[in-house]
């Protein structure tokens, strides 16, 4: 169901007008698309313009295109509570792929990127504390990826994992990742 | 707001204790499923805490999108297992819009009704589970033999008691059965005063009153913030509700009231969950008033089973395409939908992406206790370890929801 009132677009093509791309209103949603690199300067607009304000995030999800090109894609879902809109965001991301983080604008990004990190392995850049929120620590590749099968690898903890070798992942290193408000115990 | 401050820590008092990690869970009654908190305390108070999720993780957003849209029903039903009536709305909602069809006016009444009562069924859990976690176990009893009412309507209507799988796209499984009518409308009737007898059991309770007055605040900018949705939100005062505010089915013909309440703490919390109660019971008795005859699942053979199989035993055609309906699915053509309902614990959203073939390329819940126990960053510094077990049972998550 859309709202009464359209959404009021000129602010934000005027602004933005030249970096995103209009894509049209389908099932009660405005979209856009805009490229990784102005992503938190657009949100932290769209939340804070006295005409818009879209204070409350729905959603981020992460999406793989394999085998199409770029592969990934992070789509944020924004809505308006005094407005009462709805409006997507895509953004498509090459291979590996990242993004910045948009943690300093909404809090509650923090999980919804950590969920993206853990199962489609997009690196999330200035996230305080990005780790795997659902798989555990220590586990090898990104599950939701197309080419992850779905009932994983074969080893001896899974019988029914499908055979073959891992397809290596050059961005699988998680050692430069940040680990801000991890608890660890002191020795 | 006095209780808060003596709660915290004074500042500056430097810690006279070694601080301490501290595992909760994950097999902990009191985390509402396998939830596991590592708790740094300073003696007994809680100085950072980070909730470790995951171990429900069945992957169903991986699981759908090799199943078809029909075949994902009964996955839904295991995301939030307390209402599963909410769930399958959401999905087949979504899927509807894709679609671009409608279920027949009586389906959408029938849902409504459905997940009406599974919300009464989620209230009611929380309403006795939270004062059993601070120890007061009556009302949870009281509030099992009600939903075993509404187990018992959801199991006269669609065969189960928890995992219905009901709706379907383009309606709802079967018709109401007969002498489903005169039950119901006995539950309506004993019902408001078993709401009552919970809060005078509870509300003059001051045991519970101090454990859960003040304890745990969420500021209205703040849960906006953290992106909470449902009674949680409206516990802080943001009047929010999307049955109201973008409807969907025939919530716009029904009239309800949406309750907030001004403090933002766990009791605020409780208190809106009790009063949705009454106002899911109005809604319930306006469903039964307005309710059509009619058909109860959209005439599109391509897209729904026919309701007169003798179509199916009479015609090569209609066979053929039962046969194919049911074996491969039907297609959905290209696009994308975010579409959002008012589920028990808040914003339940379903976002698929469809590439035309019968099985969604992807397919996003936007799972409301998945975000609200987030929440749990924003409230809990600096408090006893006790509160944590109030803030927590207060924003009610359902783990199985969490994990996906």
């Amino acid at each position: 169901m859309s709202a009464e009132t359209p959404l009021n677009r000129a602010p934000i093509m005027e602004r933005f007008g030249e970096a995103i791309e209009d894509i049209g209103f389908t099932h009660g949603v405005h979209a856009f698309v805009a490229p990784p690199d102005i992503i938190v300067e657009l949100c932290r607009f769209l939340k804070e313009h006295p005409a818009l304000q879209f204070n409350f995030l729905s959603d981020i999800c992460g999406v793989d295109h394999y085998p199409e090109a770029p592969r990934y894609e992070v789509v944020y879902h924004l809505y308006s509570l005094p407005n009462k809109w709805r409006i997507r965001i895509k953004c498509r991301l090459g291979d590996p792929p990242r993004v910045p983080s948009v943690t300093e604008v909404w809090r509650t990004a923090n999980w919804h990127e950590r969920e993206a990190w853990d199962m489609y392995g997009i690196r999330f850049e200035g996230h305080p504390d990005l780790r795997r929120i659902y798989m555990w620590e220590g586990f090898e590749g990104f599950p939701q990826r197309k080419d992850f099968p779905l009932r994983g690898y074969r080893d001896e903890l899974n019988p029914f994992g499908a055979e073959g070798p891992r397809p290596t992942q050059p961005d699988l290193a998680t050692r430069d990742i940040p680990t801000g408000g991890r608890v660890t115990p002191e020795t | 707001m006095t209780e808060v401050t003596e709660l915290s820590r004074p500042e500056g008092e430097a810690p006279g204790t070694k601080e301490v990690l501290l595992n909760l869970g994950p097999q902990h009654p009191s985390t509402h499923g396998v939830l596991r908190l590592v708790l740094e305390l300073d003696g007994e108070y809680v100085t950072r805490v980070d909730p470790h999720i995951g171990y429900l993780h069945r992957g169903t957003e991986k699981l759908a999108e090799s199943f078809t849209y029909t075949q994902i029903f009964p996955l839904t039903d295991r995301l939030d297992y307390v209402c599963p009536p909410s769930n399958n709305l959401a999905f087949a909602l979504a899927v509807e819009k894709l679609l671009g069809i409608e279920a027949p006016i009586r389906a959408q009444y029938i849902r409504v009704l459905m997940a009406e009562l599974a919300r009464i069924s989620g209230h009611l859990l929380i309403t006795g589970a939270l004062p059993m976690d601070l120890g007061a176990m009556t009302a949870l009893l009281y509030a099992m033999r009600e939903r075993e009412m509404i187990m018992d309507l959801l199991e006269m209507v669609t065969g189960a008691r928890m995992h219905t799988s009901f709706c379907r796209v383009g309606g709802v499984r079967e018709d109401l059965p007969e002498g489903f009518l005169p039950k119901i409308r006995e539950f309506c009737d004993i019902f408001p005063n078993r709401i009552r007898d919970y809060e005078r059991l509870l509300e003059d309770n001051r045991v519970f009153l101090k454990r859960t007055r003040g304890v745990g605040v969420i500021a209205p900018e703040d849960a906006i913030d953290l992106g909470l949705s449902g009674p949680n939100l409206r516990a802080s005062g943001v009047d929010w509700d999307i049955r109201r505010d973008e409807p969907y089915e025939i919530y716009d013909r029904l009239d309800f009231n949406v309750i907030t309440r001004k403090e933002g703490d766990c009791y605020a919390r409780w208190r809106c969950r009790v009063e949705e109660m009454r106002e899911s019971l109005r809604i319930i008795e306006q469903c039964l008033d307005q309710m059509p005859e009619g058909p109860f699942q959209i005439d599109m053979p391509t897209i729904a089973f026919p309701v007169d199989k003798d179509r199916v035993h009479c015609s090569m055609e209609a066979l053929i395409q039962h046969f194919d309906l049911s074996a491969y699915g039907f297609k959905v053509p290209k696009g994308e939908v975010y579409s959002a309902i008012e589920a028990p614990k808040g914003e339940l959203g379903f976002y698929i992406i469809s590439d035309g073939s019968p099985k969604p390329f992807r397919m996003k819940v936007r799972a409301p206790s998945f975000v609200n126990l987030q929440a749990l960053f924003g409230v809990t510094n600096a408090r006893y370890l006790a509160d944590m077990i109030a803030v927590l049972g207060s924003l009610d998550p359902v783990m199985a929801e969490v994990d996906k």
